[in-house]
């Protein structure tokens, strides 16, 4: 690999200009001819059997083209899913939470449509529903599903259990080593707590919505996916089509998160165009999208097992997920989940225990670290509070028992490639530890990465320029940008020759994921690999008409003399032609052990308290990017700043509230993100780039490492301000209000090491 | 009904449904820069300026536009060269990421500028409350935001 040249380098983003002004255009801009408009009729409980949809009053009115039902579509099965298909697109038999989708009217325009969907008249059955997730696995509560739904087998999703799965387990992971009740009777300190994480809705502010077609024996579906590849994987297989005849078309997309992850609108768009023979877009409002996605809330029962000296023996967790009505990717973070509780520390005990629920609730699926930001919580604020009770810095007790570069954390996988005590120096440094009131940090390491398959297709044009099409995704993490300037280092060519396709299966190389903070580490490497191949088959051409050929920036030295890409081309071909390499990486060589890298979290904040009202305000904010080399400095900033951002929210005002069986607040005034008011007052932003990772020129992952140490740090924060660890997030200020008066009432429990 | 009114510097008479909304509208005419999102006015993703002050298009009606001038992004430059003080500092502050708030922070924070030439940071920041950003964090629209103001006060 040549040294990097323009990778390294802050370039503007190559979609600046369109996103400025304002003609980037995203799925819900687009404007498909002759497009007919799906709006879904979605239940108006939790939990009840369908006994009769009589749809004749809306198909009666003027505009209306159809109203979509499982059953107007049989013989074709409307469930996907890729860890288990469970997941109706419409409900057929039974509803299992309030919104979900039980037709779909079809009309010329929305109005239409909107007006269709109030007429359907559904007769339901109503059924005990569970909510809570604890109460969802204990005996005798109501089944979510009647019949447990079976696993697809995607060997992908390594390491979720698909065994012993029964009555509302969605599913469960155990990880232990060592013996555990002996280190517990060793210690000479335990700590143990119960902590809650929120119900989380990742709020891209781009809703879902997708337009479906089919042509010419084939289904073509505009969307908003992060992933289009499974994407095009589910709707094959929904309507039995090959692969190579549906084609998953993602543009610009306004904010992903791991919301966008997997198939979510697409079926709903595809029945409608399969009933209507139309092309048919379904553009859902925040209010569905927040009934189509939220984020696995949870309660992690925690204790750890410390020696007097802050060594580290044991660590033990019992994890429950608030997981929704259906499987989505829930039973992958909850394998995540159990990997990013007990964080980067050497111990000779642990066990986790992780279970998750099916509920009559949203479906929850990832979001920003999934497992990591919840797990964190539980993980690191017990790290702090082993401290006070030890007597020991919370700083120094974490240096004595974090894992050091090449180290294992997970046994057989790869070991930790990231220095997390210089990374913790550089944190703490910043954040004036030990000089200030109100601070709180913490670590995080996540397998991040995702199942390493990758693909990478290069041109070669026959001006010597050239252009790469990729499966992964633009999302606003700047993917455009940093690609093309590995394509253009990979080749040795300025930024200004080389030009970028991305997510459309029809065109584009394979590419498994755009999530888990991959694409720079993997589609970097298969990209850099598809250079080489484009390089090797120049060369191949050259040998016609020269001996002594060597790589050249931009092209050859072929016999002494530089030759261009485009002169060795036009050259061999005598009038036009072009060179294509391909590359693919997988899980083999470099990439046997996983994860492919591990994505760091070394952030913190210093906090103040307002007493008389609770309101927590955040005075600095420190992340630090252990990102092995930044091929876009300012873009890692800008991922790191957003991620930490992301779990503020999660922190101090995000929380979706069931009332009863009912959201109480599915919306953007009543669920509260972060604002501009609620930045920090400082924001300190440091890179650690120890080209440590396997991406491109040492890069590994960021853009969720950033965020999941956060919520726990900004509870240590105001803990160490109140004399007592709050457990529950997000801090609202009626929440830390209610501390603040049981402490000041004499109901301190825990010893607090203040400052 | 029948409404006159000027887009983007084009005079325009459109035959509109009483009960369409401006965002629908612009869109259908195929400004879509002004995105749709939380449809209840506290996103800011639609802003637009209606004579001048920032509107949320999506809880604003189509006919407010009769007798009177709608500005969206789309009318702040013709060509990547041609850019408006405010585009410019986004790009060099690098003030977006999925960019689907951009356009209408942008139209808020040019119709701040134009109402208060010099504002300070926590002026900014107040007026930025109107608009919600996921991606970024924030920081460097503040930052753009600012910068754009100093270029515009010194040309």
């Amino acid at each position: 690999m040549t040294e990097p040249k323009i990778a390294g380098t802050s370039v503007p983003r190559l979609d600046g200009p369109a996103k400025v002004m304002g003609r980037a255009k995203y799925a819900v801009d687009l404007d498909i001819p002759g497009a007919a408009h799906g709006v879904a009729v979605r239940a108006d409980r939790a939990h009840a059997r369908i006994v009769e949809i009589d749809a004749s009053e809306a198909e009666a009115l003027p505009g209306v083209l159809a109203v979509v039902t499982a059953e107007t579509v049989a013989p074709i099965d409307v469930r996907f899913g890729h860890i288990s298909r469970d997941h109706p697109a419409l409900a057929f038999d039974k509803v299992r939470y309030a919104g979900e989708p039980v037709a779909l009217v079809v009309a010329e325009t929305r109005r239409a449509a909107e007006k269709g969907a109030r007429l359907v008249r559904i007769r339901y059955e109503d059924l005990p529903a569970v909510i809570d997730a604890e109460e969802a696995l204990a005996d005798g509560a109501p089944l979510v599903h009647d019949v447990h739904p079976g696993r697809t087998g995607d060997e992908g999703f390594h390491g979720t259990t698909a065994d012993a799965l029964e009555g509302n387990l969605c599913a469960a992971n155990l990880l232990e080593w060592g013996d555990l009740d002996a280190a517990f009777a060793a210690a000479d300190v335990v700590v143990e707590g119960e902590y809650r994480y929120p119900i989380l809705y990742g709020y891209a502010m781009e809703p879902y919505n997708a337009t479906a077609l089919f042509e010419e024996g084939s289904l073509t579906v505009y969307t908003t996916a992060q992933h289009p590849y499974m994407v095009r994987d589910d709707l094959a297989l929904m309507f039995s089509l090959p692969l190579a005849r549906v084609r998953v078309v993602v543009p610009y997309v306004g904010g992903g998160y791991g919301t966008k992850s997997y198939t979510k609108v697409e079926p709903l768009a595809a029945l409608g165009a399969y009933a209507t023979g139309r092309p048919v877009r379904v553009a859902l409002s925040v209010e569905e999208a927040i009934y189509t996605t939220r984020a696995d809330s949870a309660v992690i029962r925690a204790r750890s097992a410390f020696t007097s000296d802050g060594t580290l023996l044991a660590r033990d967790f019992d994890i429950v997920m608030n997981s929704g009505a259906y499987s989505d990717n829930s039973p992958l973070v909850c394998a995540k989940f159990a990997a990013r509780t007990f964080g980067p520390y050497r111990m000779d005990a642990l066990r986790v225990r992780c279970r998750s629920a099916f509920t009559n609730t949203t479906p929850a699926s990832s979001l920003r670290g999934f497992g990591a930001p919840q797990g964190n919580l539980g993980g690191e604020l017990q790290m702090d509070e082993a401290a006070d009770k030890l007597g020991i810095d919370a700083r120094e007790l974490r240096l004595r028992n974090v894992v050091k570069p090449g180290e294992e954390i997970l046994k057989g996988k790869r070991g930790i490639d990231a220095d997390l005590a210089a990374d913790l120096e550089l944190l703490t440094e910043s954040l004036g530890w030990g000089e200030r009131e109100g601070v709180g940090f913490g670590l995080a390491a996540s397998d991040a990465g995702a199942h390493p398959t990758s693909t990478a297709i290069v041109r070669i044009h026959g001006d010597g320029s050239a252009s790469c099409a990729i499966g992964a995704t633009e999302l606003g993490q700047g993917s455009r940008t940093v690609m093309s300037q590995i394509l253009a280092d990979g080749l040795g060519l300025p930024l200004e020759k080389v030009a970028i396709v991305q997510s459309d299966t029809g065109v584009v190389a394979y590419e498994r994921t755009t999530g888990a903070s991959r694409t720079t580490t993997l589609n970097g490497r298969s990209l850099l690999a598809a250079c080489d191949d484009a390089r090797r088959k120049i060369r191949e051409l050259a040998a016609e008409f020269a001996t002594e050929i060597e790589d050249a920036p931009g092209g050859i030295e072929a016999d002494g003399a530089f030759m261009s890409y485009g002169e060795v081309i036009r050259k061999w071909f005598g009038s036009g032609g072009e060179v294509v390499g391909s590359a693919a990486i997988r899980k083999h060589g470099d990439f046997e052990k996983l994860p492919p890298f591990w994505e760091i979290g070394a952030s913190g904040v210093a906090v103040s308290v307002d007493e008389e009202t609770g309101r927590v305000t955040v005075e600095q904010l420190t992340t630090v990017g252990d990102v092995g080399f930044a091929i876009n400095p300012t873009l890692v900033h800008g991922q790191d700043l957003g991620a930490a951002t992301m779990t503020l929210g999660a922190a101090l005002s995000e929380e979706l509230v069931y009332d009863g069986t009912t959201l109480s607040n599915p919306n953007v005034v009543e669920y509260r993100v972060p604002r501009a008011g609620d930045m920090p007052k400082k924001i300190d932003q440091i890179l650690a780039e120890r080209r440590d990772g396997l991406g491109p020129f040492g890069a590994k992952g960021g853009g969720e490492g950033a965020g999941n140490p956060i919520g726990a740090a900004v509870a240590a924060a105001v803990g160490r301000l109140l004399g007592r660890y709050p457990t529950e997030l997000p801090l609202t200020p009626e929440r830390v209000w209610r501390l603040i008066q049981e402490v000041n009432a004499g109901e301190k429990e825990k010893e607090v090491v203040r400052g | 009904m029948r409404v006159t009114g000027t887009i983007n510097g084009q005079a325009a008479t459109l035959e509109i449904e009483p009960s369409t909304l401006l965002l629908d509208l612009l869109r259908d005419l195929g400004y879509t820069g002004a995105k749709p999102s939380c449809e209840m006015e506290v996103c800011g993703a639609c802003t637009v300026q209606l004579d001048g002050l920032p509107v949320s298009a999506c809880t604003t009606l189509a006919i407010e536009l009769d007798g009177r001038t709608v500005e969206t992004v789309e009318g702040l430059a013709n060509a990547e060269t041609d850019l408006h003080p405010v585009q410019q500092a986004f790009l060099k502050e690098s003030a977006f990421q999925c960019g689907f708030c951009t356009p209408g922070m942008i139209m808020s924070a040019k119709a701040l500028l134009e109402a208060n030439p010099s504002p300070s940071r926590d002026e900014v920041v107040h007026w930025l409350e109107g608009s919600i950003c996921r991606c970024t964090g924030y920081e460097p629209i503040v930052d753009a935001v600012l910068e754009a103001a100093e270029v515009i006060r010194n040309d």
